[in-house]
């Protein structure tokens, strides 16, 4: 170490140093670029879900005058709603679109003419008579609900410089559409059918009521048992569990269980709760159940977490003044980690709301129109929704698998945010 | 009639309560002796004995009376010999639940009409008895209870005892359901064990059950080489380690030495988001988005790409995976103590030098538990897979090509209405214990680094 004087050993130096410091640089720079790519991935998955979900909020309605044809619609002639909820609507919707194109000639092309309207028109019209009689007879002008190829190529997402046998509007219905659009017949509104109905084989009527109930029913099966029997779990075991082989066995348990593939807890589901105690299949009674098991882990956790964030002066104090243990685990000790343990709670319940294989195992997968009224009814959940959509072929339920998603998270924002709003306002005092 | 039996339960509870305690009131009054506890604690006291036995028996109801009423049913079909040769007492059951009460033939819409009318009875007589079993259990808890409230009765540890019992029931729950795990699991899959043997399963490369639909079909038994399944598993866990490994820790890395404030309070909730969402929407993005792409890009490159691989469905789950390895090797690279560090960087090391050589190798345990468990995850990971990977079992280490994977296979054999004495159905059951313990094993070894690691600062 003499020749700090050295030249060539100096710039040796310097170069090393160089070299480390760019070795440093370098370091630092995958650091940040391991970050981008990971955010970068999240932002571009909401925005193509934003992209494709968004369209399914609106609707396309082709605004015609209907003529209701009294012996048509009301077939006994006395305007009770029996009378009228058997009567014709495919007509009068079939007739408005006749009598505007009137070109329209020969069965091939009557059938492509009727093809550019939903059968959900027929629907509307019948609901709009029931609610006023007194329109029959009279000619109205009512919004018809276009099909979903038809409402695709209104949004501009069809490109019709494919050949006509390669796409699902033909070059006759392309130029129908035009002169509706170019009359201003097509008026594009909100799609309130998506949040009211249930799902459905056309797109366009396919709505998310359904899936959100049997959301709701679920997850309040899984929170009436998760939640006390997950408080009573952690109360036991932060408070009165004598330290032998059997609670360390529980905790192993429940560590373990926090772990396990969550396709298990529905082979659990099949092979217990369906085939062995004979529970209804697709109900969230037992989807509930399951998922209880599944969110059980957390609950316990966090619910240990937070009693153990109870000061003991707190617990020594009403011990001193005279109360029992349990009175003073129950009146001082519980009340003080209610909070924490509610945050747990929520946040096990938003993973919950997004967990489909083990509802898939439970035969929660079943195509049903119906809404669910109660816990033993078939339903489907909206993640489940989401895959099914996924995999259905018409292009259209694409854009409402996207709007499912956008509604999906938006659950799950609402309830991350109640839990974090629920930390800061009850944050630990001590 | 049972579900008003369930409305009854909260009454009978008042009731009781109200009895117990004006009973101790009164007794108070009336002579001059102090009661052991509180009035309400014998309020308490007596609504257990009032409520707790009928909220047994409709819970052991509720659990059980379907099967009983069935296994009666069954019963009396058996003996009432209006089976066919080839019928079997279950099978009459099981389409009459399923709303087929008549097919063809006279005989088999006799049985199912005997079936109805059996289950009716028997629906009728054992609900009777068990509301009178209720009236009886209320009436005589009740009663006893309230007989039992004497002002030497030490209530409120009677009360406290109980409540400690319960919670102790809760928290074993928790092993109740392991216990339903591993018992459920086991027993399907020694059943399917009789049917394919598991040298076959566990070494044979060839991976159809599709083939098994039919007894009389050629190659009816199907073949149940899962080599191909867990292969497929393997490569998509593989591609997404390769993602989430070294992208989990360098992002760990930067938050724990380089990041500002400012910076950490923006990343780290973000990389919670990606943990947070939903595995269905990450699988939707995988096929939907990812997948096509990968292929349009591959395709330029002269590649032949399926629309369903390995790739898409790794990628994704990689990325997903990420949050889980930063924020667990965060807490090992966090516990390593400070002063290793500024040990470090006082001889001169700089930042990156001292994280590599250093602390990642202080912190090396709690990061290797860190992947272990992040193994594991993606092992179990169903939705990604079912959604972007493909149904073929093939054994292939291309990362192009669609494969299959263990949740996957499971899916596919279990969705829809299944026998269950097929071995396509009970394969499945075979699939789940291996994944449960494969799983578990990843999980108790990620446990062990992490607990080794903790003595070793502690």
């Amino acid at each position: 170490m003499t020749s700090s004087s050295d030249p060539q050993r100096l710039d040796r130096a310097d170069a090393r140093l160089r070299r480390r410091y760019r070795a440093e640089r370098l370091f630092q720079a995958s650091g940040v670029a391991a970050i981008a790519f990971a955010v970068g991935t999240l932002f571009l998955l909401l925005g193509t879900v934003v992209y494709q979900g968004t369209g399914a909020f609106v609707e396309s309605v082709a605004v015609l005058p209907v003529a209701l044809d009294a012996g048509a619609l009301d077939p006994d002639g006395d305007r009770s709603p029996e009378s009228l909820a058997r009567g014709n609507y495919a007509s009068p919707v079939r007739e408005a679109l006749r009598a505007r194109f009137p070109e329209a000639s020969g069965r091939r092309e009557k059938r492509a003419l009727a093809g550019l309207l939903s059968v959900g028109a027929e629907y509307d019209l019948r609901d709009f008579v029931l609610a006023h009689p007194e329109a029959i007879g009279t000619t109205v002008e009512r919004p018809l609900l276009l099909s979903d190829d038809a409402d695709l190529y209104v949004r501009g997402d069809v490109d019709v410089d494919v050949d006509e046998s390669d796409r699902k509007v033909s070059d006759a219905q392309v130029a129908w559409l035009d002169a509706l659009v170019a009359r201003g017949q097509v008026e594009r509104r909100f799609n309130r059918r998506l949040f009211t109905s249930g799902d459905s084989r056309e797109p366009e009527l396919a709505g998310l009521q359904g899936a959100i109930r049997g959301s709701f029913l679920t997850l309040l099966v899984t929170l009436l048992l998760s939640f006390p029997i997950g408080v009573a779990a952690a109360l036991y075991l932060e408070e009165f569990a004598p330290r032998n082989r059997l609670t360390d066995f529980v905790e192993v348990n429940i560590n373990n269980l926090a772990a396990v593939p969550s396709i298990v807890f529905g082979l659990l589901g099949l092979a217990v709760l369906l085939n062995f105690l004979g529970l209804p299949r697709s109900a969230p009674l037992v989807g509930g159940i399951v998922l209880a098991l599944m969110t059980l882990p957390t609950v316990i956790i966090a619910g240990r977490a937070a009693l153990s964030a109870v000061p003991p002066s707190i617990r020594e104090a009403a011990l001193g003044v005279g109360a029992s243990h349990v009175q003073a685990v129950l009146h001082h000790v519980l009340p003080q980690a209610l909070p924490g343990i509610l945050t747990g709670t929520i946040i096990g319940m938003a993973r919950a709301l997004g967990e489909t294989a083990p509802l898939l195992m439970i035969g929660m997968i079943a195509f049903i129109v119906d809404l669910p009224t109660s816990p033993t009814d078939p339903a489907t959940v909206l993640p489940v929704q989401i895959y099914l959509w996924s995999d259905a072929p018409e292009r259209a339920f694409q854009a409402r698998m996207g709007a499912a998603i956008i509604v999906l998270l938006g659950f799950l924002v609402v309830m991350n945010g109640a839990a974090v709003a629920l930390r800061r306002r009850f944050e630990s005092r001590y | 009639m049972i579900e008003a039996l369930w409305g009854l339960l909260p009454l009978l509870a008042g009731l009781g309560f109200v009895l117990g305690r004006r009973r101790a009131e009164q007794l108070a009054a009336e002579g001059d002796v102090s009661l052991n506890s509180l009035p309400q604690h014998y309020g308490q006291f007596v609504l257990l004995w009032a409520a707790g036995p009928p909220l047994a028996l409709l819970l052991l109801w509720a659990l059980s009376g379907g099967t009983i009423v069935e296994g009666w049913a069954a019963a009396s079909l058996d003996a009432s010999g209006l089976l066919g040769v080839d019928q079997r007492a279950d099978h009459v059951l099981s389409e009459v639940r399923g709303g087929l009460s008549s097919l063809d033939g006279a005989a088999l819409s006799e049985a199912h009409a005997h079936v109805e009318r059996t289950l009716d009875r028997a629906r009728q007589v054992l609900g009777l008895s068990v509301a009178a079993g209720f009236a009886l259990l209320a009436a005589g808890g009740l009663s006893w209870a309230r007989s039992r409230v004497t002002p030497g009765l030490r209530a409120r540890n009677r009360v406290e005892s109980a409540l400690r019992a319960g919670l102790f029931l809760s928290s074993c729950v928790a092993i109740a359901t392991t216990i339903g795990i591993v018992g459920s699991l086991l027993f399907e899959a020694i059943r399917f064990f009789g049917l394919v043997s598991p040298a076959e399963f566990f070494f044979g490369t060839e991976w159809s059950p599709q083939t098994a639909l039919r007894a009389d079909q050629v190659g009816s038994s199907g073949a149940f080489g899962a080599v191909p399944v867990f292969a497929g598993t393997l490569l998509i866990t593989g591609i997404a380690m390769a993602i989430s490994i070294p992208v989990g820790l360098m992002a760990a890395i930067q938050l724990a030495f380089y990041a500002g404030d400012r910076a950490r309070a923006w990343v780290k909730p973000l990389l919670e988001v990606i943990a947070g969402i939903p595995t269905v929407v990450w699988g939707a993005f995988a096929a939907l988005v990812l997948g096509p792409r990968i292929r349009v890009i591959g395709e330029s490159l002269g590649l032949d790409v399926a629309s369903e691989s390995a790739l898409a469905a790794g990628l994704v789950m990689g990325v997903m995976i990420v949050p889980f390895v930063s924020s667990l090797s965060d807490d090992a690279l966090n516990a390593v103590p400070r002063s290793m560090l500024e040990g470090s960087l006082a001889m001169g090391a700089t930042l990156s030098e001292t994280i590599r050589k250093v602390m990642v190798p202080a912190a090396l345990p709690g990061i290797v538990g860190a992947f272990l468990l992040a193994v594991s995850r993606a092992i179990g990971e169903t939705m990604i897979v079912v959604m972007a990977a493909g149904q073929a079992a093939r054994l292939t280490a291309n990362p192009f090509e669609a494969v299959t994977t263990v949740t996957v296979q499971i899916m596919m054999l279990l969705v829809g209405d299944q026998e269950f004495d097929s071995a396509k159905t009970l394969a499945a059951f075979a699939l789940g214990l291996t994944l449960f313990f494969v799983t578990l094993a990843l999980n108790l070894a990620a446990l062990s680094f992490v607990r080794r690691f903790r003595e070793q600062y502690d």
